[in-house]
C-alpha cells in the first residue's frame, strides 16, 4: 500500500472527513488559547475549568440547550467557587482548585449516570471524534470561530495582561475584564475540545501546544503561528493512527502531541536540552 | 489642575489579612522632582505603589493624582509603573520593542495596531534610554540596568507625567546605576514627577530632591541630607544602623 493510499483511503468515509475537520478546528483554537494559558501560569486553571464544565454540558443536554451555555455557566461557577474558597479560608489556591473541579466533575459523572441515553454522554467524557454528526460539526465550528476571532482581535491586550497586569491598569485597561475574557474563552474552547478528546483530555490540548511553541521561539507573535500549526498536524496524525491502528482517537491525538513536545524539549535549538547543553559547553570553552 | 500636587496619599491603610502593610500613610509629592522612597524590606514601599495603581484596595484613605481620581489619571496614561524585578517574568517571549510599544496601548484603537506615530514614539523612547541597538532582544537577555531602562522607556512612550519606580537599582551595577540616575534627573527637569523606592542610600544624594522615610507610614519627608541623619535612619531601619547596607545581590546579568 502506498503512502497516498494510507492518506486517502480513510477520506472515503464521511465520518473520517468530519473527524479530521473537527480535530483541526479544535486543535487550532485550543493551541491559540494555550499560548496565553502557559504564560499566565493557568495550566491548573485550564485543567479545572475543562473538567468543571461537565455538569453544565450534561444539564444543557437534558434541557436541550446549546452545550456552550451550560459549559460557560459551570466554567464561571468553578472560577468563582475557587476564588471564594481561597479568599475566605486558609485553604491555598491549588487545593481550592482541586476541591472545586473534582467535585463538579464528579457531579457531572453522577448526572451522566442517571440520564437516559448514556451512550451519547459517555462520549463527552472520553471523546467520540469518529461519531461527530454534521449538527455537532456546525456547533463546534461556530463556537471555535467566535473564540478564534476574540483571541485574534484582543491578542495584544491579552498578551499585555499575561505579561504585566499592573501596566494594563496603568494605562486604563481593566485586568479583571481581560482575565475574565480569558476564562470565558477557556470555558467555550473546552466545549470545542471535549468533542474531540473528551473532558478528561481537554487540558492536554490546552497546555501542550503552547508549551511546545514556547520552547521554539522568543517571540510571542510567532508562538501564535507555531502552536496551531504543530497542534493541528499532530492531531491529524493522531486521527490517522487511530484509523489504521483501530485505537482510541482522543488518546492518540494527545499521545502524538506529547511526543512532539518531547522531541522539541530534547532538540529545540535554543531552549531544548540539546541546545542548552551546547550553549553551556561553548560557554565553558570560552571561559578557559 | 495645574497647581494640584502630582500625587496625594491621604491616610491610606492597607492590610493583607493580619498583616498591616500601610497604616494611616500620608504623602504629598510636588511636581518636577525626584522623590526617594526609603524603607527596609517589608516597610510597605511596593504596597504604596500598588495602592496608587489601585492594584490593592486600601481599607481606608484616598489617593489623588494631579488632583483627580487616579482612575481618571490612568485613563489618560498619566501614570507609569516600573515594577520591581521579581515581579517580572523575564522569560516572557517579548522583545524590548514589544514591551515599550505596550506603553502606547492606552492611546491606540481597540486592536492596538501601531501606527506611524506609535512607532516614532517608541523609537524616540528607546533612543532616549540608549537601547535603540537592543530593541530586537528578548527582554530577559538584557543586563539588570538595561532591563530597568526598557521599562522606563515604556513609561516615556506612554507619555506619563508621574513615574513610579520600585527598586530600580536592585541587581544593577554601579555604572548602570549612574546612567539611570542621570536619566531620571533629566526626566524630573522636564517637569515629570518621579517616586523612586530604594534601599541604596549611597545613590540618594545624586538622585533625589527630597526623601521619604517609610515604615508602614511616612516617618519623615524632607531634604535628603536630613533624612540620612542617623537618628532618622534608626527610626526607619530599626536600631541596627549596620542594616543600611545596600542590596548588592547581583551585578549585570
Ligand atoms: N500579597 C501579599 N499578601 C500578604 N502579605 C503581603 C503581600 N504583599 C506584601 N505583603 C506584606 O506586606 C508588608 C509590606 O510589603 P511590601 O509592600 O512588599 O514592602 P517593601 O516593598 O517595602 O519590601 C510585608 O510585611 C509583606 O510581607
Ligand atoms: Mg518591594
Amino acid at each position: 500500500m502506498s503512502i497516498i493510499d494510507v492518506l486517502v483511503e480513510p477520506l472515503q468515509y464521511d465520518f473520517m472527513v468530519r473527524a479530521l475537520l473537527v480535530t483541526v478546528i479544535a486543535a487550532v483554537v485550543c493551541a491559540l488559547l494555550s499560548c496565553w494559558l502557559v504564560l499566565v501560569g493557568w495550566s491548573l486553571m485550564g485543567d479545572a475549568v475543562s473538567h468543571a464544565v461537565l455538569p453544565g454540558v450534561v444539564l444543557a443536554y437534558i434541557m436541550g440547550a446549546p452545550f456552550a451555555i451550560g459549559a460557560l455557566v459551570f466554567g464561571v461557577l468553578a472560577v468563582v467557587l475557587i476564588g471564594v474558597v481561597r479568599g475566605t479560608s486558609r485553604v491555598k489556591e491549588d487545593a481550592a482548585i482541586g476541591i472545586v473541579f473534582t467535585t463538579l466533575f464528579a457531579l457531572g459523572l453522577v448526572l451522566v449516570s442517571v440520564t437516559p441515553s448514556q451512550t451519547d454522554l459517555s462520549h463527552i467524557i472520553f471523546g467520540n471524534i469518529l461519531g461527530v454528526s454534521s449538527t455537532d460539526l456546525w456547533q463546534i465550528a461556530i463556537l471555535a470561530a467566535v473564540a478564534f476571532a476574540a483571541l485574534i482581535l484582543k491578542r495584544r491586550d491579552l498578551t499585555l495582561y499575561a505579561f504585566d497586569p499592573t501596566h494594563a491598569r496603568a494605562i486604563g485597561l481593566s485586568p479583571r475584564v481581560l482575565g475574565s475574557l480569558l476564562l470565558g474563552l477557556l470555558a467555550v474552547v473546552s466545549v470545542v475540545a471535549l468533542q474531540v478528546v473528551g473532558v478528561v483530555l481537554v487540558v492536554a490540548l490546552l497546555i501542550i501546544p503552547g508549551a511546545t511553541a514556547y520552547l521554539l521561539t522568543d517571540r510571542f507573535s510567532r508562538m501564535l503561528w507555531i502552536a496551531p500549526l504543530i497542534s493541528s498536524l499532530c492531531s491529524v496524525v493522531g486521527i490517522y493512527l487511530s484509523y489504521w491502528l483501530d485505537a482510541a482517537s482522543g488518546g492518540l491525538v494527545v499521545v502524538v502531541q506529547g511526543a512532539a513536545f518531547a522531541l522539541v524539549y530534547l532538540l529545540s535549538p535554543r531552549h531544548g536540552l540539546l541546545g542548552r547543553w551546547r550553549t553551556a559547553r561553548r560557554g565553558a570553552r570560552v571561559g578557559h | 489642575m495645574a497647581d494640584a500636587p502630582a500625587l496625594e496619599v491621604d491616610a491610606v491603610t492597607v492590610r493583607y489579612g493580619d498583616v498591616t502593610a500601610l497604616d494611616d500613610c500620608s504623602l504629598t509629592l510636588t511636581r518636577g522632582r525626584v522623590h526617594g522612597l526609603i524603607g527596609m524590606n517589608g516597610s510597605g514601599k511596593s504596597t504604596l505603589f500598588k495602592a496608587v495603581m489601585s492594584a490593592v484596595r486600601p481599607q481606608s484613605g484616598t489617593v489623588r493624582v494631579d488632583g483627580e481620581d487616579p482612575a481618571r489619571a490612568r485613563a489618560r496614561s498619566a501614570i507609569a509603573y516600573v515594577p520591581q524585578s521579581e515581579d517580572v517574568d523575564w522569560d516572557f517571549p517579548l522583545s524590548v520593542r514589544d514591551v515599550v510599544m505596550m506603553g502606547r496601548y492606552g492611546s491606540m484603537g481597540p486592536m492596538r495596531r501601531p501606527r506611524a506615530a506609535d512607532h516614532a514614539a517608541v523609537d524616540a523612547a528607546l533612543a532616549r534610554v540608549e537601547l535603540a541597538d537592543l530593541a530586537g532582544r528578548q527582554i530577559g537577555r538584557l543586563s539588570g540596568g538595561q532591563r530597568k531602562r526598557a521599562f522606563v522607556a515604556r513609561g516615556l512612550a506612554q507619555g506619563a507625567s508621574l513615574l513610579l519606580l520600585d527598586e530600580p537599582f536592585a541587581g544593577v551595577d554601579k555604572r548602570s546605576e549612574r546612567t539611570i540616575v542621570a536619566l531620571l534627573r533629566e526626566l524630573a527637569d522636564e517637569g515629570r514627577t518621579l517616586l523612586v523606592s530604594t534601599h541604596d542610600l549611597h545613590a540618594l544624594p545624586q538622585l533625589a530632591d527630597d526623601a521619604i522615610l517609610l515604615l508602614r507610614r511616612t516617618l519623615f519627608h524632607g531634604s535628603v541630607t536630613e533624612a540620612l541623619r542617623p537618628e532618622n535612619l534608626t527610626r526607619a531601619f530599626g536600631m541596627d544602623l549596620g542594616d543600611t547596607r545596600q542590596d548588592d545581590s547581583g551585578g549585570a546579568a
